[in-house]
């Protein structure tokens, strides 16, 4: 058995650090670390509970308006707030402008350079796939930060600024839209629209989102050459690689849905197993029985505590291991895909599960959706009606506040004994891919993802690298 | 028009993280100066490393480091962003850097010792900024301050080569441009002491007041307020907004084509200065004595404000007084008549 510790992983956010046991060629266990400790769940503790609307979002400089909208959402629901259709509105256009933005950074800026790598000069596509996302050198990093910066004139209209806004409230947004920037707001969109396909499609972003199933996908891809967008530069180098072979996890797929009226969001909440399930966030448990955190037994959020424990035995990562009724679940865009039934998602799972193939279209697939739902949002956006409610907040409240980031299922929950912080507990999407073993030895999504992969050379030591960033992980999130 | 810098003269620039959210870089990337890669390149900058941006990865990452820490590459400039995390006890094991089995603060002071100059980005690098907050359970803080304390983590006295102390761009997160315009400024050879004001931000931007350029500021000279969230009115009074003491053209220069905090509608909290973090009052509310603001518009006498704000008080145009407490313009500004029928 030979060990082999992998990291620091770049192009992902944060820290993070693997360790594979290696025999006969293939991974046989793995580890995952997420080696970095902040304590926010610490520092909020005795704040008064709307300063979580400033706190929270810095947890996170990629995910920074999920972390402001489960906050405002926990504290929403202890509040019995509901913000107006505008706040509404205007709060979903800002999440989607992000996960969008997230989406196009890790596709161009964090996936696709490990295919420029020389551990493939000899393939046959390669030449063309270095030219074209090679890191610092690629043509494409210039073309996709200028389409994001573009797109992110959305939250300089509507939050403000970007990382790191107040402007989600409890009650709505801080920020009124006139009529005329419901006009600057879908010229941003639409020059957003216009990369997607563009460059990243190669067609209209209806037709992407209307391929219903794997063999729809590879018609599509067949139709122009591999040069004429990303993503069929990405399906072609997936077919040669056999992508969808690798990196399959426990395929149960989390949603808590998202966009939308409460109660009947645009993407439907749920589990999927292979039939969908309803969704019960009473049965999650935080497990922390390999995390070096004083272990006060498997509880659930709205009862955590966090407390660092770093000379604890058997521990190897810094966070916590939530389950869902007892089981390791995935959670992303691909999640989300599945769960709300999309053909395409549920065809791909059908076949090879969750995989580093159908985790990465997932997230195009996503992108294809979204915009024009983007684009029909800043349409019913109504100048001159209200945008923000306000309300008191008891001095001893309890709040939950579930989201769906880039990266899947955010969950907030806060307690509020006289009117400040008694208890604030954040599990973030990849806590729930990243997670460790749990007391009864199960490993998390991305340990189990990685053991089984071939081992020994150049092109499998980067086969890890697509596995690990499939997931697209946000490890500053995932401890906090 | 400005020369090509010589090969020699090329910067190599290492950018690390530790104990931040990693907006910074995500504020970086927002850039709006053009090509953000060819702007550095061709200002002479070389990233040897950058966490978000770069093919290397595990042991080829760590040998970037290595190599800079023993000195086979040449270290111009070492970026770091997030705080450094000195617990638990001391040992640095808050952030232990993957793969290297050292805590992430022993390899920020290895390179520091090396780097012809040292750069900490944003409030939780500078300062120790929101990591360091609350409890500060990480035992975080900046590289040259502990919140308003010279010293963290290389000490007050410490100074690069060239006698400058750390270069703290401070802002959670700084804007793109003061990032871009300071390493540019660095491979350009254009940066000295002089750019730095006392609490060694880029005075570039740091020289100017958030206030500067506040869209708001009709509604501040009447001292007519918003209430709650949404309201168009000055958000000095109640809301909490810090923008006439805090530093920072955020107004003036505007974020992500044309916001800023107060523009979406929320308070400055002075992001760019040590200790914002606690500010001792809840974030979105203004302490007040006597229902008046404890925090005054900085180099202004209180007397002078007392008495003009209750002068304007008692000028406030109807306009503005309405407006103050909507969401939307609901009275125009009248049209002076041109005296031309």
């Amino acid at each position: 058995m030979k060990r082999i510790v992998v990291g620091p992983f770049n192009r992902v956010e944060g820290d993070l650090e693997v360790t594979l046991d290696v025999e006969g060629g293939v991974v046989r266990s793995a580890r995952v670390c997420s080696p970095m400790y902040r304590g926010f769940e610490q520092i909020l503790i005795g704040k008064k509970a709307l300063d979580a609307l400033t706190i929270v979002p810095r947890v996170c400089g990629i995910c920074s308006v999920a972390q402001s909208a489960a906050a405002a959402r926990a504290l929403a629901s202890a509040m019995q707030l509901r913000a107006p259709e505008n706040g509404r509105l205007a709060s979903d256009l800002v999440r989607a402008t992000e996960s969008a933005a997230d989406h196009l950074t890790h596709f161009y800026l964090f996936f696709m350079p490990d295919f420029a790598r020389e551990a493939y000069a000899r393939r046959s596509w390669f030449a063309p796939v270095q030219a074209r996302f090679q890191a610092m050198r690629g043509s494409a990093a210039a073309e996709a930060l200028d389409a994001r910066a573009r797109l992110l004139d959305v939250m300089g209209l509507l939050a403000g600024k970007w990382p790191h806004t107040l402007a989600l409230q409890p009650g709505g947004t801080s920020r009124a839209v006139h009529r005329h920037e419901k006009i600057q707001l879908l010229l941003a969109l639409r020059a957003f629209r216009a990369f997607l396909e563009g460059k990243l499609f190669g067609d209209a972003l209806e037709r992407v989102a209307a391929i219903d199933d794997a063999a729809a996908l590879a018609a599509w891809r067949d139709e122009r050459p591999a040069s004429a967008s990303d993503f069929r530069a990405f399906l072609a180098v997936a077919e040669d690689l056999a992508l969808e072979r690798f990196g399959r996890a426990h395929d149960v797929f989390l949603s808590f849905g998202a966009y939308g009226p409460e109660g009947a969001p645009w993407l439907a909440p749920g589990v999927f197993d292979g039939a969908l399930r309803p969704l019960e966030p009473a049965t999650i448990r935080e497990d922390v029985s390999h995390a070096w955190l004083a272990d006060e037994g498997s509880r659930h959020p709205s009862r955590g505590v966090t407390r660092p424990a770093p000379d604890k035995a058997d521990a190897y990562t810094w966070c916590k291991a939530p389950r869902l009724d007892g089981r390791v679940v995935e959670v992303g865009a691909l999640a989300r895909q599945v769960v709300d039934g999309h053909p395409l998602a549920r065809d791909l799972v059908a076949r090879g599960g969750g995989n580093v193939l159908s985790r990465v279209t997932g997230r195009l697939l996503e992108l294809a959706r979204m915009v024009p739902q983007m684009e029909r949002w800043v349409t019913a956006l109504a100048p001159g009606e209200p945008f923000c409610v306000t309300g008191g907040l008891p001095e001893d409240a309890m709040g939950m506040g579930l989201v769906e980031a880039a990266r899947g299922g955010l969950g907030h929950w806060i307690e509020v004994r006289g009117g400040r912080i008694q208890g604030y507990q954040i599990i973030a999407p990849t806590t729930w891919n990243f997670s460790p073993r749990d007391a009864e030895g199960r490993p998390g999504p991305l340990e189990q993802a990685l053991t089984g992969l071939p081992s020994g050379d150049d092109e499998s030591a980067v086969l890890v690298q697509h596995v690990v960033r499939s997931f697209d992980p946000c490890m500053v999130c995932t401890v906090h | 028009m400005v020369s090509e810098p010589s090969p020699a003269a090329r910067l190599n620039v290492l950018w690390l993280q530790s104990g931040g959210c990693g907006g910074c870089s995500m504020s970086l990337l927002g850039s709006r100066t053009g090509d953000l890669l060819r702007t550095l390149a061709d200002a002479g900058v070389d990233l040897l490393w950058h966490p978000t941006l770069s093919e290397q990865t595990g042991a080829d990452a760590v040998e970037v480091w290595r190599a800079c820490a023993e000195g086979r590459t040449r270290l111009d400039v070492l970026c770091l962003e997030g705080a450094v995390l000195r617990g638990p006890a001391g040992t640095g094991r808050f952030h232990m850097a993957a793969g290297t089995g050292e805590p992430m603060a022993t390899w920020v002071s290895r390179l520091a010792a090396r780097a012809r100059r040292v750069v900490a980005i944003g409030t939780c690098a500078t300062y120790g900024g929101m990591t360091s907050g609350g409890a500060n359970p990480s035992d975080a803080c900046g590289l040259q301050y502990d919140g308003d304390t010279p010293g963290g983590l290389l000490g007050a006295e410490w100074r690069d080569p060239d006698g400058l102390p750390v270069v703290n761009v401070a802002g959670c997160p700084p804007h793109p441009d003061w990032m871009v315009e300071t390493l540019v400024a660095l491979g350009l050879g254009t940066f000295g002491a002089s750019d730095l004001d006392p609490l060694g931000r880029p005075r570039s931007y740091a020289d100017q007041l958030v206030h500067h350029g506040c869209p708001r500021n009709e509604y501040y000279e009447f001292k007519a307020s918003a209430h709650k969230p949404s309201d168009l009115g000055c958000l000095m009074e109640n809301m909490g907004c810090k923008a006439t003491q805090a530093h920072g053209d955020c107004n003036t220069r505007t974020w992500n084509g044309s916001g800023s905090c107060l523009r979406g509608g929320f308070a400055c909290i002075d992001c760019t200065a040590p200790g914002f973090e606690e500010p001792g009052h809840p974030f979105a509310e203004t302490p007040k004595l006597a229902g008046i603001p404890i925090a005054l518009p900085i180099d202004m006498p209180k007397a002078w404000f007392v008495a003009l704000a209750a002068l304007s008080k008692s000028a406030t145009p109807r306009r503005v007084r309405e407006n103050a407490v909507a969401d939307h313009e609901r009275v125009p500004p009248g049209i002076r008549n041109s005296g031309r029928k």
